[in-house]
């Protein structure tokens, strides 16, 4: 070999080797690092977009109008995983020690969250699953790194079948009624039947289970069976490309579009503006409201779109951007308690969590932080890590998404014991103890 | 030069029957394996051993196995993630089985759960393998996709398997051998490295002895291999039998090391596929070529997502995606052009002209 083609060789291998060397070292000013592990790509993009984009927009709003939390800047690093659960993980190892480490992850997929339940909990930092994830994450004593902060998947359940029975009159008139679950058959979809298998004893309707394989696309067969069981509601668990095929098919057999009620993943633009006409009168539930009107949307407008930095001008005020964005408010409340406690500009993930635990987002906080009438009111605990918080049912009129139920609540009595049990067996199955709230 | 081989020479059939007859070889593998155990650990980040180094080693199992029954005997399978999660499955049910019965967790020793998944597959390989000798090439390879399919299927309907865990999502639980706790990065590598070593090391020795001469027989010419005194029932099965059983050892060590929790779609036919990719670039039938295909397939994509933020090329996340579809297809693409038998056969082209350097023809 020449000593040309030797050189040439140990340059190249040098420059294949860079990009997976360690991250700059950290910078010396204080800064907040939140990386966020988004989807833009993949059968997911459709729900992923938006929700990366609120993100990203509140946290350079923030930056333009504050000059970060507190003084400390902050940095937002998006990595793209595709909804693939290895990617996801590969994300997560990428960036957790850059920057000084990351504060907390929110990787809006059911299956990444699984996996990074364990890895958070050594490495301490906080896991935000708002509206998602494990339904028994809630427990702050067995998952003390992961913050459901709103209520689960379970208890979601129970307060759509609180809203059926409403329309029925009573809750005893759902007895003999059929409910069809239209799922998507991966774990985030499967978290709901427990629940309603569970509900369906208790309250007498007939409950009919619907797998609709990954990722979605594919429903005609199983909407014939839906046909021909003539359900009088179906509730969906949905998500991605799966939600406007469904509303297409449930057009298709003329099923009531009243009746037909998704989930909260279920429930945004992306699933009903490409369903056109069918979607007319569909609901699902929500606990973000939609609208520009909101003072953080419109500071949003104004230091971010204003100055031409914003992500997606289409997405700002829809359900699933307005969402993302009352994540990153209660992220930022959280970071703003931990700041006030310790008394460091730059906090790390353990103090972070302990500003989570003591969030109090009530009426005048959620009004100071602009989000009044946008979210929900909750107040977490170290052993309580949804801290409340309701939901309502919207509905589609082919514009826009209008309300049209009250404030509904989760049936404690049925979803605590349920999120207790499943928790005491993830601890046992771990051979982890439980932490200490004293 | 690097390669010449003037001076060894063999003069006992022990030497002829070395697994590396020649100096430089035997050299190369123990500073390989030095640098993995001594110097990996130490040298490389967190984020380099946890997310890149273990699901490449575990993905190269799975590649030597798929490689032993696709490569070696000639038995084309779609069927790795299915048995890969029947491993992983299977592994959690050991692990778990003595909490079911009452009993202290951890009762079966966390190798011998890892052991016995690798055998509980080998058992679901053969009960696949059962077409093969039957049916060959495209049309096994149905068959095989119907295994992948079904044990994703089931895996995800019958609540048994995962404990009645209402998502279908099953939790590992921790890496403990003789009271010491595998839980950094680089324990779980150690780990992984441990396992795919000796099993590359048997996969090889295993590819040299009767049984693997009997596998390329019956991949080269069955009929011949027939009439020679190969039995077909025999070699075919245990292919299978030896393929499933490294890749369910593959997932259980997917799902305890390197994920922790793991759900069914974590075996989905893209599994199954990328495996296949990896045998396929690396080279069918070599041992090595499933060492150099799970890195192509894993490295590669990872590899090509760093590269526009690192040159400072500020383009959106999604468009590096895009990117990195594009230029990963286009390189597959090349790679099978230039080189169809794999990225091994390269290897052993240098090795070749290193032998008779200055004057390679």
């Amino acid at each position: 070999m020449s000593l040309k083609k030797f050189v040439l060789g140990v340059v190249g291998a040098a420059v294949l080797a860079a990009p997976f060397t360690t991250a700059a070292p950290a910078l010396a000013e204080d800064t907040l690092y939140l990386p966020k592990l988004v989807y833009r790509t993949g059968p997911f993009a459709p729900g992923g977009i938006p929700t990366a984009n609120g993100a990203v927009d509140y946290w350079a709003m923030i930056n333009e109008r504050d000059g970060g939390v507190g003084g400390a800047k902050v940095i937002v690093e998006e990595c793209e995983f595709g909804y693939n659960t290895d990617r996801g993980v590969e994300c997560y190892e990428r960036t957790k020690n850059k920057n000084n480490g990351a504060l907390i992850y929110q990787p809006y997929s059911t299956g990444v969250t699984y996996a990074l339940a364990d890895r958070t909990r050594t490495d301490k930092i906080p896991l935000m699953t708002m509206g998602y994830g494990r339904a028994d994450a809630g427990i702050g004593t067995a998952f003390p790194w992961v913050f459901p902060l709103m209520t689960n998947y379970w208890g979601q359940g129970t307060g759509i079948m609180k809203y059926i029975a409403e329309q029925e009159g009573g809750i005893d008139k759902v007895k003999d009624k059929t409910i069809a679950l239209v799922y998507l058959d991966i774990a985030y979809g499967k978290e709901s039947i427990p629940i309603f298998r569970t509900m369906s004893e208790k309250f007498g309707f007939n409950l009919k289970e619907y797998p609709v394989t990954f990722p979605g696309i594919e429903q005609k067969a199983t909407w014939l069976q839906i046909r021909r069981a003539k359900p009088d509601y179906i509730v969906m668990w949905g998500w991605g490309a799966m939600n406007q095929t469904a509303i297409k098919e449930a057009k298709n057999i003329r099923f009531n579009m009243e009746n037909f009620i998704g989930n909260w993943w279920a429930g945004a633009e992306q699933d009903t503006v490409p369903a056109g006409a069918s979607a007319v009168g569909y609901k699902s539930a929500t606990f973000s409201n939609a609208g520009k009107d909101y003072p953080v949307i419109q500071d949003i407008m104004k230091h971010v779109y204003a100055k031409g930095n914003g992500k997606g001008e289409d997405n700002v005020g829809q359900v699933l951007y307005n969402r993302a964005v009352i994540t990153q408010v209660f992220i930022h409340a959280g970071i703003l308690n931990a700041q006030a406690k310790f008394g460091v500009k730059a906090i790390n993930g353990e103090q972070l969590r302990w500003g989570l635990e003591n969030l109090k987002m009530d009426a005048a906080m959620n009004e100071k932080m602009g989000i009044a009438g946008m979210g929900p009111e909750i107040s977490p605990t170290c052993a309580d890590h949804v801290g409340g918080g309701g939901f309502f049912i919207q509905q589609w009129d082919g514009k826009k998404f209008n309300v049209v139920s009250e404030a509904l609540t989760p049936m404690n009595d049925l979803v605590i014991p349920a999120m207790e049990a499943s928790a005491a067996k993830y601890l046992k199955e771990k051979g982890l103890d439980a932490v200490s709230c004293n | 030069m690097f390669y010449r081989e003037a001076g060894q020479f063999k003069s006992s059939y022990k030497e002829d029957q070395a697994i590396f007859p020649i100096l430089q070889d035997r050299i190369g593998i123990a500073v390989l394996l030095v640098a993995a155990y001594l110097v990996v650990p130490f040298v490389m980040s967190e984020y380099l051993i946890g997310a890149i180094m273990t699901p490449f080693l575990i993905l190269a199992l799975a590649a030597i196995g798929l490689n032993i029954l696709t490569g070696y005997a000639g038995q084309i399978s779609l069927g790795t993630g299915g048995f890969m999660a029947v491993g992983a499955f299977s592994a959690y049910k050991f692990a778990t089985w003595s909490i079911a019965l009452g009993g202290a967790e951890g009762t079966i020793p966390l190798v011998l759960t890892i052991l016995l998944a690798g055998v509980v597959t080998a058992i679901v390989g053969i009960m696949f393998g059962i077409p093969s000798l039957r049916i060959k090439g495209f049309y096994l390879a149905v068959a095989t996709l119907a295994a992948q399919f079904f044990i994703e299927w089931m895996l995800v309907k019958v609540g048994w398997f995962t404990n009645y865990s209402p998502s279908g999502v099953i939790t590992a639980p921790p890496l403990e051998i003789l009271g010491y706790l595998f839980d950094t990065p680089a324990e779980k590598y150690i780990f992984t490295l441990t396992f795919v070593a000796i099993m590359a090391w048997a996969a090889k020795n295993l590819v040299r002895s009767h049984i693997g001469r009997g596998w390329m027989a019956i991949r080269d010419m069955d009929i011949a291999a027939e009439i020679i005194g190969f039995r077909p029932l025999q070699t075919k099965l245990s292919a299978f039998a030896v393929s499933s059983f490294f890749c369910g050892v593959a997932g259980a060590l997917w799902a305890f090391v390197h994920l922790g929790t793991v759900e069914p779609e974590a075996f989905g036919i893209n599994r199954s596929f990328a495996i296949l990719f990896m045998v396929i670039i690396g080279g069918m039938g070599s041992i090595l070529g499933s060492f150099i295909g799970a890195a192509f397939i894993t490295l590669l994509p990872i590899f090509l997502n760093n590269v526009p933020p690192l040159i400072g090329w500020n383009i959106g996340v999604d468009m590096v995606a895009h990117l990195e579809f594009m230029i990963f297809g286009v390189l597959i693409i090349f790679f099978l052009i230039v080189e169809p038998h794999g990225l091994a056969r390269l290897w052993t082209i240098g090795k070749e002209k290193l032998r008779s350097w200055p004057f390679p023809y």
